[in-house]
């Protein structure tokens, strides 16, 4: 067992030294896979951001009730009451018509056109909070207002949220797509440049298996190095990654400053990047793997 | 050790390299191979180590019928081969003493045992002052010696060499018949292909002749079944 790890320990340093011995186009393979995966990684991290944000948003979902044009102070008294017992409700505000309307004139700038009114076209109004924020919960909340008499019409304000849902959801599915291609595009270049490593060590290979090496011995070396290549190919794609949220949240916060908010973009979460890693590792493997079973069954002693 | 028996073997286009030849190596053996250039001594050397592949009859090497051998089972087969080229196929890239220790990595040998036996082995062949030296700077014979020294470094029962003094002169090859004979003196089995009538003579051992793919009763060969 000893034995065996330090043989592994040995053909790894050698893959490194094999590594070294080619900085520039190691350093161009690693850019090349760095800039492929950091695509749909970046974009993934932005979806994710957009995700958190709109939960945030979400977070507290309201319900307005409009009371019908003709509904008496006895019926508002009466509804508020019910919806305050509303197992479902948590809190409810009351909106009177005249306050709706300072609120508008304030608001819009319609001063003017609302001044020309002769009467108050709104309605009273109460804001629901209910106590779950399940879009679910809250739509069989508004079927069953709706039912209730001198109730106008009963609007849940995160539809919205499910709209980005939906598009967020397409945003993924893009994302998918985009890695699943640039991932083949990985495997290519780990293919190649092992196919290349194979021609010239072409002398090496032959002369093992004239001396008894077999086939996964002289494999090895290859696919570590395809190993190898992946990981630093992903370990450059995590930092172009993190490089572009830091610019993005150097500008960002100059922005946000103005909707005087402190919004800015969450990083990779550490277990995505143990996943990139992996991920990236495993396809420089795969490309490797594939490249030896295409060409060392070419290269038989003569 | 080494038996043939009706081993044909043809190129695609129908030369015919061996023509039925049969014959039996017993263990511990020193056999020459000779005949004109072109004869078969290189084919026949190529079917022990499974290189190439008869296209018919069987070439048993140690209980193992070589000729039907799976592909995975070759490697096993191989490092109970000592194998000696013409051409050395001796790796540039290293130290003369990384290429005696390619075949101890690719059995997974101990690191420091294989050190102590590179090192024997270099000095049985005489070069181990030279072992951090690259191999395109040694001499021809150095590198014949070199090649015989990866050859014996895993200690394999069964030695062949093609053509091992082919390029040398007088003095280098009377050396490497001196190594050679002493491996026979220690029970390995040699099977050595030549065309250098004089060593023949001076040894004595058996000797199997070719001439165009097909075995010659010789009035020294003993080792002809």
């Amino acid at each position: 067992m000893k034995n065996w790890l330090a043989q592994h320990g040995r053909v790894l340093l050698f893959t490194v030294h094999r590594f070294l011995a080619t900085p520039v186009s190691s350093l161009l393979n690693i850019l090349v896979i760095g800039i492929a995966l950091s695509l749909p990684g970046g974009l993934y991290v932005l979806l994710q951001n957009i995700q958190g944000m709109a939960e945030q948003v979400a977070g507290t979902p309201q319900i307005s009730v409009f009371l019908s044009m003709d509904a008496s102070h006895d019926d508002i008294a009466r509804i508020n009451k019910q919806l305050k017992q509303h197992e479902a409700v948590g809190r409810v505000e009351f909106v009177p018509r005249d306050r709706a309307l300072e609120q508008l004139k304030r608001t819009t700038g319609l001063a003017d056109v609302i001044g020309g009114l002769t009467q108050n076209p709104l309605p009273d109004a109460f804001i629901v909070y209910p106590k779950k924020s399940d879009v679910q919960v809250l739509e069989v909340l508004r079927d069953e207002l709706q039912k209730w008499p001198k109730l106008e019409h009963v609007q849940l304000d995160s539809d919205w949220v499910r709209k980005l849902e939906a598009l967020l959801k397409f945003g993924r599915l893009a994302v998918l797509i985009l890695a699943i291609l640039l991932s083949f595009a990985l495997v290519a270049v780990t293919f190649n440049t092992i196919r290349l490593q194979i021609l010239t060590l072409r002398n090496e290979i032959e002369v093992s298996k004239l001396i008894g090496a077999t086939n996964s011995f002289i494999r090895r070396p290859f696919l570590y190095f395809g190993l190898l290549q992946g990981l630093l190919g992903g370990v450059a794609a995590w930092l172009i990654i993190m490089m572009g949220i830091f610019l993005l949240n150097s500008s960002l916060a100059g922005l946000a400053q103005l909707y005087s908010s402190n919004f800015a973009l969450h990083t990779l979460p550490a277990g995505d990047s143990l996943t990139l890693l992996c991920f990236s590792a495993w396809l420089g493997w795969l490309g490797a793997w594939l490249s030896m079973a295409q060409h060392l069954r070419q290269i038989e002693p003569r | 050790m080494i038996s043939f028996n009706q081993v044909c073997k043809r190129y695609p286009g129908g030369y015919e390299a061996l023509k039925s030849v049969t014959f039996d190596i017993a263990e511990g053996e020193m056999v020459f191979l000779t005949g004109h250039s072109g004869a078969g001594k290189s084919t026949l050397l190529n079917l022990i180590a499974a290189i190439e592949r008869p296209n018919t009859g069987s070439v048993v090497v140690k209980g193992q019928n070589v000729a039907s051998l799976k592909g995975g089972a070759l490697p096993y087969l191989r490092r109970n081969l000592g194998l000696v080229f013409q051409d050395h196929k001796l790796l540039f890239d290293r130290s003369v003493f990384d290429n005696v220790m390619l075949p101890l990595q690719i059995c997974g040998f101990d690191h420091r045992e294989s050190a102590k036996r590179v090192r024997a082995a270099l000095d049985k062949v005489g070069l181990l002052q030279r072992e951090k030296a690259n191999p395109i700077a040694l001499s021809g014979g150095e590198q014949q010696r070199l090649c015989i020294a990866r050859a014996i470094v895993n200690r394999p029962s069964i030695l062949l060499a093609d053509e091992p003094t082919g390029n040398l002169d007088m003095a280098y090859a009377a050396d490497i018949m001196e190594i050679f004979k002493s491996f026979h003196q220690v029970g390995v089995t040699l099977l050595i292909a030549t065309h250098d009538e004089g060593t023949l003579h001076r040894f004595g051992a058996h000797v199997l002749t070719l001439k165009h793919g097909e075995l010659q009763p010789t009035s020294t060969g003993s080792g002809q079944a």
